[in-house]
């Protein structure tokens, strides 16, 4: 549904943007990650044919957003990251407006402006003055005017930011229900906020994509190594563990939590599953056991070493050359 | 000219919700109650005189003593006050980034210049309404020529929307709305002066350009009764020329984000 193919961006002789490519399905949510002046918005900006790319193809549905720009934008719902609201009107005259933008017709306007009224919960503001409302407010009307006309495309440039966390709550729900029937592609610099709400995530860094995936297989990917939790009721010396673990296979090292001797870390193999063997190893020797618990890498440092290894790539290949 | 009603709709309510409007229309319509008082005092000061000299009293004509000096009167009152309707209509847009919502809405580009044009030509056209009540107080007190207030009419609305055209380029290239009016102001003010170079050099040619780009200076045949097609086309090719540029300048806008 919405095609990114090697989009580069130049501001003067500053690259925003190189080679930027990916696909979205019908239907899917994509989250669009990357640190603060990653490229998000601009690649965004491209693909609501806000600006046209220095060079590459953007494509929505099918159709090119620079060759048949007008097509284009009557299928998308857009939502720019500063959410642009006409302070002086009303809720309802606002969204009239953005429902005759829009080329509905005039007869289905009043209907489509009560569905997305209803949908964002707007309904106690709707005679209420833009510029009177609450940050969390102008966020749902901003993604009413979105939502108006259902779009099959809808594009949100980082739609939860500076709500309130009941209030983020309450849009990533809203988003949430729109998998099916619309494609979504919404950009964050949230890790959890994404990792919730989208079944894919493209992340972006420096103006490059640097991994495309599910939330799960991602962090599978950059899970080098699986830790194991184990905490028992006493202190245990190092060479008692060291004797527990040694006749395990996949155990590739162990480390103290913190200086007790209680809470020991035990890092393995992720291809070999050394639960079972190290759970029985451990009862066996007879030390008391209280937690055992496998650690999973959260998407956020998933994240972080994606970045960072980025910049280590690129350091070295400066080096190289 | 997809999105035009829409975003013309959308300009005459910001108009309408704006105090700016209230306070340019009230100073509009002052001044202009103020040089029809004081047109038609100094007419009659006049009538009075030309009772003891015959002579005088030929010279009186209503056309050329009240209702020409009002409408240019009139002309350089809205030449002052178009800035102020026109800075808002691009540099407002761009500094809340509702400008984003407009380009990347189904709306083309001409229909998005061409709706903010012909929204403030409707505010125009809505304080030139409010001055007709002052020539229905001089039908009713002497005979004025209907036809020649038309022509007035027609001449400063034909002005007024090229500086109208002038004052959304400049809106459209800034996000300050003081540099905008600022801009238009000055710009409109040199369209006017400019007219005074033509007493200042020697060669006639020189004089004839100065005086044609005057933006004032073809209102005057207007304000005489005279509707000549040249002036007409000036004030067209004026009001292409800035929608133009507008368009260009938007199309850069997009270009640089």
């Amino acid at each position: 549904m919405i095609e990114a193919i090697d989009l580069t961006k130049f501001y003067g002789p500053i690259p925003a943007i190189r080679d930027v490519s990916f696909t979205v399905a019908r239907g899917e949510i994509v989250g669009f990650l990357g640190p603060n002046g990653a490229g998000k918005s601009t690649t965004i900006k491209i693909l609501t044919c806000f600006m046209p790319p220095t060079s590459g193809t953007a494509r929505i549905d099918g159709i090119d957003c620079l060759e048949n720009s007008l097509e284009v934008r009557r299928k998308i719902g857009y939502l720019p990251e500063i959410v642009p609201l006409y302070a002086e009107m009303t809720v309802q005259r606002f969204l009239r407006f953005c429902a005759e933008a829009k080329g509905i017709p005039p007869k289905q306007i009043k209907r489509e402006i009560d569905r997305v009224v209803s949908l964002c919960g707007l309904s106690n503001v709707e005679n209420r003055i833009i510029g009177h409302l609450s940050k969390g407010y102008r966020q749902r009307v901003g993604l009413a005017q979105a939502l108006i006309g259902n779009p099959s495309v809808i594009i949100l440039d980082e739609p939860t930011i500076g709500l309130d966390p009941a209030q983020i709550v309450e849009i990533r729900e809203l988003i949430k229900s729109l998998a099916g029937k619309h494609t979504v592609f919404l950009s964050s610099h949230i890790l959890p906020e994404v990792a919730q709400t989208c079944q894919r995530v493209v992340i972006i860094n420096k103006g490059q994509i640097v991994a495309t995936d599910t939330p799960e297989n991602l962090t599978k990917q950059l899970q080098r190594t699986r830790q194991v939790r184990l905490m028992f009721d006493s202190s245990v010396p190092v060479e008692k563990i060291q004797d527990v673990m040694k006749d395990i296979d996949g155990v590739t090292g162990f480390s103290p939590a913190n200086g007790d001797g209680k809470t020991w870390i035990v890092e393995t193999d992720p291809d070999v599953e050394v639960r079972p063997a190290l759970a029985k190893a451990v009862v066996e020797s007879g030390l008391g056991l209280v937690e055992m618990r496998s650690i999973d890498l959260s998407l956020e440092e998933v994240f972080m070493q994606l970045v960072t290894e980025e910049v280590v790539q690129a350091d070295e290949s400066e080096v190289q050359s | 000219m997809r999105g035009f009603w829409a975003v013309y709709k959308k300009e005459l309510y910001s108009f309408w919700s704006s105090p700016i409007f209230y306070v340019v229309a009230f100073v509009f319509f002052v001044l202009c109650g103020y040089f029809f008082y004081s047109d038609v005092a100094y007419y009659s000061m006049i009538s009075f005189r030309a009772m003891q000299n015959p002579f005088m009293a030929e010279q009186l004509n209503i056309t050329n003593m009240v209702i020409r000096p009002f409408f240019l009167d009139l002309s350089i009152v809205f030449l002052l006050l178009s800035p102020l309707l026109t800075m808002k209509l691009y540099a407002e847009e761009r500094k809340s980034g509702t400008i984003e919502l407009l380009l990347t809405y189904p709306i083309s580009d001409g229909a998005l210049v061409w709706a903010k044009f012909f929204g403030v030509v409707t505010i125009f056209l809505f304080l030139l309404v409010g001055t007709l009540p002052h020539f229905l107080i001089l039908e009713y007190l002497t005979d004025p020529n209907w036809l020649v207030i038309a022509a007035c009419y027609g001449g400063i609305l034909l002005m007024g929307a090229s500086f109208i055209s002038l004052g959304l380029f400049t809106s459209s290239l800034t996000q300050n709305q003081i540099i905008a009016a600022t801009l238009s102001f000055g710009a409109l003010l040199g369209f006017w002066i400019i007219s005074w170079m033509g007493s200042i050099v020697q060669s006639t040619t020189w004089k004839r350009f100065f005086e044609y780009l005057s933006i004032t200076h073809h209102v005057e045949p207007f304000t005489k009764g005279l509707v000549d097609v040249r002036h007409i086309v000036y004030y067209l090719l004026f009001v292409a020329f800035f929608i133009f540029l507008t368009r260009r300048r938007i199309d850069s806008y997009r270009w640089h984000g």
